[in-house]
């Protein structure tokens, strides 16, 4: 299945990058291409493994900097062997994603953690941020690895596999400098044209993602506020253990059940600081991740406009002008076929992503709910102890009565 | 002894709490509330007959009336205490105002609470004072100040002079007070630790009612997700309005350590009477030997003790032998008249030491076993706690997994 993916993808990547023109010469129909694009996904038949770790510190005389180790496990016959490893930086990262964007504008890439804001004396080599970043680069390229479009990119390949060196050769290749901005002036000068006649399922889409926006963003303030909350709880109760282990020394029967209230409370403590970092580390990255995939959305959404946009306005040209028609005729045709691509590529997308959203936000939420419930049970077992010790005294002393 | 017991023949409670207006002592309008103390024999109910219990209405500074009489008349026995005057050890949940129903409604169980240990005392519950206070609705306040027992009362300065002059108080009873002070220092910082983390663990639980919102609103947009996130909403909801019930638990806790607090300063209080008493023994003791020391002086003739009559004696010439034996024959009185003093003192301050270290012994037990309860009830809400927990989250576990 992927193979005949691959060879028709060959092609359409040589002619993607080289700007926005289409390559005339295409053997098979954009008819039959659509059909192409149907992605079958073969979850069973994983063939990829990527992993990123072991962050390292760079100094050079200009900047110091972070590297991952990113390795790649295949079976895929493309690669030269099954085993990869090299070292790849934050800005190596973007490059990628900036490429595999320029080749499918209207796919939808997974969102790569943030670059470093200065917020407050946060320091870009914290402990905390680097393996915050890394498990999001590590979900990155999973991510892209899942996908059956970018997956065969031939710039993940090299991204994967070439030494560092080549890496750099190899993204000195892309299109120039000029005729990137070549590509942004058409890009704003379709978006301030507007579209006409967007169709309803894209209008629907926007007004989706709009709100999928909202609420996801609530959802992760809401949790960055409990998490806020239980640190500010869990100041509080660590003061109440030494209490107890302090009044235990005033007594003498009461000693022994003091100081054992005091250990419960300690622990419960340690429960509690475990849970919060549980939050922190596995739903609140998630979250934030699917905040950033609204945005990603809200682009694709806006580049899918804009190429219509540019298609609508080449109409408009070859009714209205006279000369030149032939060339507008072709180029028309280009942005009809550019257009209809872009479409199809964004709706098969849009209901993979939907897929793979689902399945994201439901285990992130079970796994919470399965980490609260270990919370509890832990904490209840504590108290357990407790009283179980209580009673075992009580029993040998004939004093307390259980009813 | 046992048998006097008050509570053994009847059932005591405070049953109801009403609003009521009326004059107050300089004329004007005040709304206060007033209690009903219910009585019957304990064997009625056992024998099926249901007679009416003989009640009547008493407010808050009547009961303060009360202890304050069994507090001067019984100053070897530690005095169970009332409940707090105003709310302390708030969060900010509890209002602070005396007429909060909730309050109104502890009060009332703390009343009750009162009456109890009163009337459970061997002493203290066959005291007539207490039973017309249960019996006798009208001119109860007028038998109380009958009896003159504010006359008796020690006045602060009085004490404090004891407690720093006295030489040689009971070492047991000096151990005691400094346990008193540590038990009032330790219980007072527990409740205002538990009180702010009350305060957090309320912020806690009702945030994730955010939740409960946030995932209506998004169940809105979604179509397989939709019901899984809307029942999920369901159970964040009810999360976060259980914490009403478990810190309401937590206030009966707190209620408890605070009568301890409360019989802190009741122990306390008996160990400065001893000082009192012994102070007051000492100063009897004191001024026997001085005088018995004048006597020799005037006896012998010599002086050994400084005094204004042998100064002046020395300037102006001895007295004559008359002047000398009416003094001695004054002095012999006074020795005389003190060594009964000294005598009487030191019987009370026996006494004293006995009958109060009787009852110290039994509030000893007493608090041992009552604060250990409170301790296990303590570990018993938490297990609750723990348990509505886990429900919760594998309730919502559930349906998140139907997401």
């Amino acid at each position: 299945m992927f193979t005949a993916l691959l060879t028709f993808k060959k092609n359409v990547d040589t002619t993607l990058t080289d700007g926005s023109s289409f390559n005339a010469s295409m053997q098979t129909s954009p008819a039959s291409m659509i059909n192409q694009y149907k992605f079958e996904e073969d979850a069973d038949t994983k063939d990829i493994f990527v992993t990123v770790d072991n962050p390292e510190s760079h100094v050079t005389a200009i900047e110091t900097y972070i590297t991952y180790r990113v390795m790649t496990k295949t079976t895929r016959s493309e690669f030269d062997s099954s085993e990869f490893e090299v070292r790849r930086r934050y800005q190596d990262f973007l490059w990628l994603k900036g490429r595999l964007e320029e080749a499918h504008p209207t796919l939808i890439a997974h969102p790569l953690p943030e670059k470093f804001v200065v917020k407050g004396m946060v320091e870009r080599f914290n402990e905390d941020f680097i393996e915050t970043r890394r498990r999001a680069l590590h979900r990155f390229l999973n991510k892209i690895a899942e996908h059956p479009i970018f997956s065969s990119s031939e710039d993940f390949k090299i991204f994967l596999t070439a030494a560092s060196g080549e890496l750099t050769s190899h993204k000195k290749q892309g299109p120039g400098f000029l005729s990137r901005m070549g590509d942004t002036v058409k890009a704003v000068a379709a978006a301030v044209r507007g579209v006409r006649n967007r169709p309803q399922e894209f209008t629907e889409m926007q007004e989706y993602v709009e709100a999928f926006s909202q609420k996801i963003s609530s959802l992760d303030k809401v949790t960055q506020r409990i998490v806020r909350e239980q640190k500010e709880y869990l100041e509080e109760l660590k003061e109440c253990g030494p209490t107890y282990a302090l009044w235990s020394q005033s007594e003498e029967e009461l000693a022994e059940p003091l100081k054992n209230v005091a250990g419960c409370v300690d622990r419960c403590c340690k429960e509690t600081e475990e849970q919060v970092k549980n939050l922190s580390d596995h739903l609140i990255p998630v979250l934030h991740e699917y905040v950033l995939c609204a945005d990603t959305l809200k682009a694709v959404l806006r580049r899918r406009d804009n190429i219509q946009a540019d298609f609508e306005a080449k109409t408009e040209a070859l009714a209205t002008k006279k000369a030149d028609r032939d060339t507008m005729r072709n180029d028309l045709d280009k942005a009809e076929d550019r257009l209809e691509w872009a479409n199809n590529a964004l709706k098969s997308d849009w209901t993979r992503w939907q897929k793979v959203m689902r399945t994201d936000l439901r285990s992130a939420f079970v796994d919470t709910a399965e980490r609260n419930v270990s919370y509890y049970e832990k904490c209840l077992a504590v108290w357990e102890s407790f009283l179980h010790s209580q009673r075992t005294d009580a029993e040998g002393n004939g004093k307390v009565d259980f009813s | 002894v046992q048998d006097c017991i008050l509570l053994k023949k009847m059932e005591i409670s405070v049953a109801e709490a009403e609003k009521r207006t009326g004059k107050n002592a300089v004329n004007m309008q005040e709304t206060y509330t007033v209690y009903l103390i219910e009585m019957r024999p304990v064997d009625a109910a056992s024998e099926g007959t249901n007679p009416v219990p003989d009640s009547l209405w008493r407010r808050y500074s009547e009961f303060e009336l009360l202890r304050n009489y069994l507090l001067v008349t019984y100053p070897f026995l530690v005095v169970p205490p009332l409940p707090e005057k105003r709310a302390e050890f708030v969060w900010h949940k509890l209002s602070a105002d005396n007429m909060d129903p909730d309050f109104v409604e502890r009060r009332r169980v703390g009343l009750e609470n009162f009456l109890l240990r009163v009337a459970s005392h061997p002493d203290l519950s066959t005291d007539k004072i207490f039973y017309s206070f249960l019996t006798e609705e009208n001119g109860w306040k007028e038998t109380v100040f009958e009896t003159g027992f504010q006359a008796k009362a020690d006045s602060r300065l009085k004490a404090l002079n004891a407690t720093f002059r006295v030489k040689n108080p009971d070492k047991r009873f000096a151990e005691m007070k400094h346990y008193g002070d540590e038990l009032q220092s330790v219980i007072s910082q527990l409740l205002r630790v538990r009180a702010r983390a009350a305060d957090r663990l309320y912020g806690v639980y009702k945030v994730h009612g955010n939740y409960g919102r946030v995932f209506s609103e998004w169940s809105a947009i979604e179509k397989e997700m939709g019901d899984g996130l809307q029942s999920a909403g369901h159970h964040m909801d009810a999360y976060a309005a259980s914490v009403d019930d478990i810190l309401e638990e937590e206030e009966h806790y707190a209620d408890q350590m605070k009568e301890y607090l409360f019989y802190a300063d009741a122990l306390r209080a008996v160990c400065r009477k001893h000082e009192l008493t012994q102070y007051e023994l000492e100063m009897a003791a004191q001024d026997l030997t001085s005088k018995k020391q004048q006597r020799e002086e005037l006896a012998t003739g010599t002086i050994r003790t400084f005094s204004l009559k042998g100064v002046t004696s020395k300037l102006f010439g001895q007295e004559t032998p008359e002047q000398r034996e009416a003094k001695l024959k004054m002095l012999e009185t006074q020795i005389e008249e003190g060594e009964e003093l000294v005598k009487e003192r030191n019987a009370e301050c026996e006494e004293f030491v006995k009958s109060a270290w009787v009852d110290i012994e039994r509030f000893k037990e007493q608090k041992d076993h009552d604060l250990r309860e409170a301790l296990i009830s303590y570990a018993i809400m938490q297990i609750s706690m723990c348990k509505k927990g886990i429900q919760v989250w594998n309730n919502a576990k559930e349906c998140f997994s139907k997401m």
